[in-house]
């Protein structure tokens, strides 16, 4: 396993995108048959070199070599050739096209497919039986799950005889189950000599997964580590470049009266497939409930229907009263007004408008509220942008100009601002979606204080969050969601994510209510 | 209604639902490629105005189709440089070719022959001459198909034969080669073509290029074979006809053909309001005939139809996703 032979060497790579240094005078050495962790905070830059490294990018210094070789690397057939394979983040495959046109598309062997077709159906067979890489190669990519279409992804790079395989955040869209397996499947393929690179920014896949890391901070390669002779602690206070507390430190929760009932919460979309299917819950003064589950199993509805942006029927309670679920007074405004604030899951989308200025988007939702008016005719800017200051100053929201564009700030600031408007409008009841996705660890453990914060202030709280251990360090409840309904309630302090995986996934230990 | 006329009607459907079918092969390719056309019409107008000039100056109707498809490729050319080079919008600069060609073919028609924007009228061999096919004069006395082989299919120009054969080629290139996988898939996702080593950038072109030849084709037909010279506008919006039977056909090759033979069995009965009435019973004004085919592209779009899924990636610019 151990061989001396460099898979990739990567010697002084430096690119920038404008103003931007995305990657400064990057170094890394990748041994021959090893899975090497790529580690850093969003923005950091190690995207940008694996794209450098598969030819979608060209480095503006610095030189590529495979084993051995100097391999200049100016685009993705190049790339190929050098028996690179890519998987993105963002799956890049047809979805009305079959597995197997997905495996041959730019790999044909002649002008003419019935030959490709039939080889590759071979080749995908073998593949399928030697590394537990099963998928049906006439299955439609639509049709199949997540975690099918990134084994497609792999059959791609594996039918291009690619012998470096990068992979760009795999685990971010898959169960604990389907993740597990995958782990498998690249330790299969490193052990049969093939060399793996693993980006990503947890650091609980990189201690179990990977024989060496590099760590990255800002555009820079910061350490090169053999994993077993490092710890997450470590790796953690390398990415940030300061101590950070992985673990949060939060009291029992003291939960109150009942603030939010649910019973029977049912959401359509508009082809009239039911999203919600009858979600039953409490949500109580003091405490966190947290939504598990993999995206796309109702927690965006449930949020919409309680946040007032989506009709349901059903029955919600508020503070004794019936809330409406749909017509008059079902709107995010009227929810604000009556204390349930909201922080959407997609922060660009719902969050924010991004092309506004920070203190427009900071007011934005409460700008109608009688402190942002001079009179009846004029809102007072100077108020809101003195506003915007003083709440970019508490939230660190860095750089704190308030004139510039939302889209300015990068993901992490950007979930800063939205993260304040909600908090300091004092709601009572606090919708939050995701908050911390695609946000650094420095970020992150300051939007968890704001949280825990919130609950000790005697507010009631939904967390829907697709991060498992987000879910689990913060939440004194859990309920886990599928297919639009609830598999079950856990207490964190006694599941674990093996237990909540198997919910995760559909499969019901108790009779899911 | 007699069968003599049905066959007239028959034979007028093919006429006028050939330059329809080569727009919506046009269309077809350059769409799936993830390019949206409007620009159709002015392509067709381009090609029918350059073709007649050309055949008129040079009294042979092959050099005139030459010169319009080259007519209709110098607008694809435009097209793809406004819309794949420079990456703007598909839908306006398709509008604006459509302006420009209207303006510039009367203009140029203008200043050539100086007869109010028509280019000298055309005859001999500088027209698309009818072919009679085999056996059509002998199988004539066949009772039924003999008259429908004489009347219908047999006595057309090489271009509506060249056109009917295009729906099995198009069929073939887009779902039996190379190419045409690489088409749908730059049309549907043009990141999982440039991540595989392929230059969406050029498969674009090649899209909007065959586009530009078979609009060349649609508009030397209008001109040199259904008509005999060019006319101000004479396309008479047929590129969005085109375009309406491509949505119909839920841009495959085979459906195409029948939507354009529908919309053509529309345009041959606006033609002949009486036979409709002597059919129907009740008077139809004409313009309601010929706003069936836009009805029934909107019944189409509202769904009631199945759906029509666009190519996803089509009106989108491609850029690489930091």
């Amino acid at each position: 396993m151990a061989d001396t032979v460099a898979a990739i060497e990567l010697k002084g790579i430096s690119k920038s995108f404008g103003p931007v240094q995305a990657n400064r005078d990057i170094n890394i050495l990748v041994p021959k048959g090893t899975i090497h962790g790529i580690i850093g905070e969003n923005g950091a830059g190690k995207s940008t070199l694996m794209s450098i490294l598969y030819g979608f990018y060209k480095a503006d210094a610095g030189d590529i070599f495979i084993n051995g070789k100097l391999t200049p690397i100016p685009d993705s057939q190049s790339a190929i050739r050098a028996g690179i394979g890519m998987v993105f983040q963002h799956f890049k495959l047809v979805q009305n096209f079959t597995v197997l046109e997905n495996v041959i598309l730019g790999v044909e062997d002649g002008p003419l497919l019935k030959s490709s077709m039939s080889k590759a159906r071979k080749v995908l067979a073998d593949l399928s039986r030697e590394y537990e890489l099963d998928v049906n190669p006439d299955a439609l990519i639509e049709d199949l799950s997540v975690g099918h279409q990134q084994r497609v992804e792999i059959l791609k790079a594996l039918y291009r005889q690619a012998e470096i395989l990068i992979l760009d955040e795999p685990t971010g869209v898959l169960t604990p189950d389907e993740a597990d397996h995958l782990f498998r499947i690249l330790k299969g393929l490193r052990d049969q000599g093939k060399t793996i690179i693993l980006i990503t920014h947890k650091l609980r896949e990189i201690m179990e997964t990977t024989d060496n890391v590099s760590v990255m901070r800002r555009g820079t390669m910061v350490g090169n580590v053999k994993t077993s002779e490092t710890s997450p602690e470590q790796l953690a206070e390398l990415m940030v470049g300061r101590k950070v507390l992985l673990q949060i430190d939060k009291q029992p929760a003291t939960p109150g009266e009942v603030m939010l009932k649910i019973e029977n919460l049912r959401v359509r979309d508009i082809a009239g497939v039911e999203r919600l299917k009858g979600i039953s819950l409490e949500i109580r003064k003091g405490e966190i409930l947290g939504i598990a589950g993999v995206a796309g199993n109702g927690q965006s509805e449930l949020l919409g229907a309680l946040g007032g942006i989506q009709n349901a029927t059903g029955s919600v309670t508020y503070k004794g009263a019936a809330l409406p679920l749909s017509g008059k007074g079902a709107d995010g405004r009227t929810r604000r007004d009556i204390g349930i604030g909201h922080i959407p899951e997609d922060r660009q989308v719902l969050g924010l408008i991004m092309d506004f200025a920070a203190w427009e988007d900071m007011a934005f939702g409460y700008h109608y509220l009688p402190k942002y008016q001079k009179n009846a005719f004029t809102m007072d800017n100077e108020a809101i942008k003195a506003d915007t200051a003083a709440k970019m100053a508490t939230y660190d929201v860095r750089p704190p100009i308030a004139t510039l564009a939302a889209k300015s700030f990068s993901g992490g600031n950007q979930q800063k601002i939205v993260v304040a408007r909600e908090i300091e409008a004092d709601p009572d009841v606090l919708l939050i979606g995701q908050p911390t996705r695609g946000v650094d660890i420095g970020a992150i453990e300051f939007i968890h204080k704001e949280i825990i914060a919130m609950r000790d202030a005697g507010k009631a709280i939904l967390l829907v969050s697709v991060e498992l251990d987000e879910i689990l360090s913060l939440s004194d409840r859990i309920a886990v969601m599928f297919d639009g309904q609830i598999m079950g309630f856990k207490d964190p302090k006694t599941t674990n994510e093996r237990e909540l995986g198997l919910l995760m996934a559909g499969v019901s230990g108790e009779a899911g209510k | 209604m007699d069968y003599a006329t049905l066959l007239q009607i028959l034979d007028s459907t093919i006429r006028l639902g050939i330059p329809l079918l080569l727009a919506c092969l046009a269309g077809l390719y350059s769409e799936r490629a993830g390019i949206f056309d409007i620009g159709l019409e002015g392509k067709m107008l381009m090609a029918a105005m350059s073709s007649a000039t050309v055949a008129a100056l040079t009294g042979s109707v092959w050099i005139g189709l030459a010169a319009g498809i080259a007519g209709s490729m110098l607008f694809a050319l435009v097209h793809g440089l406004a819309s794949i080079t420079f990456r703007g919008n598909q839908l306006i600069a398709g509008v604006a070719l459509n302006f420009v060609a209207s303006g510039i073919t009367v203009l140029i028609a203008q200043s050539i022959f100086g007869q109010g924007g028509r280019t000298a009228p055309l005859a001999g061999d500088a027209r698309f001459l009818p072919i009679d096919l085999p056996f059509a004069e002998a199988l004539q006395g066949v009772p039924v198909l003999g008259p429908l082989y004489y009347e219908v299919i047999s006595g057309h120009s090489a271009l509506v034969y060249v056109a009917i054969l295009l729906v099995p080629i198009t069929w073939f290139v887009l779902y039996r080669t190379r190419y045409g996988l690489r088409l749908r898939a730059v049309g549907e996702n043009p990141a999982s073509v440039d991540t595989a080593g392929v230059s969406v950038v050029r498969l674009r072109y090649s899209a909007v290029m065959i586009t530009g030849v078979l609009c060349g084709l649609a508009g030397a037909y209008l001109a040199c074979g259904l008509q005999a010279g060019f006319g101000r506008e004479m396309t008479a919006g047929r590129g969005y006809i085109a375009l309406a039977a491509l949505i119909f056909a839920k841009w495959r090759p085979w459906q195409a053909l029948g939507a354009t033979m529908l919309f053509g069995f529309f345009q041959a009965l606006a033609l002949r309001p009486d036979v409709v009435e002597a059919v129907a019973q009740v008077k139809v004004p004409v313009p309601a005939l010929d706003a069936l085919p836009y009805i029934l592209t909107v019944v189409v779009l509202a769904g009631l139809v199945g759906k029509a899924i666009p190519p996803r990636a089509g009106g989108e610019p491609y850029v690489k996703e930091r």
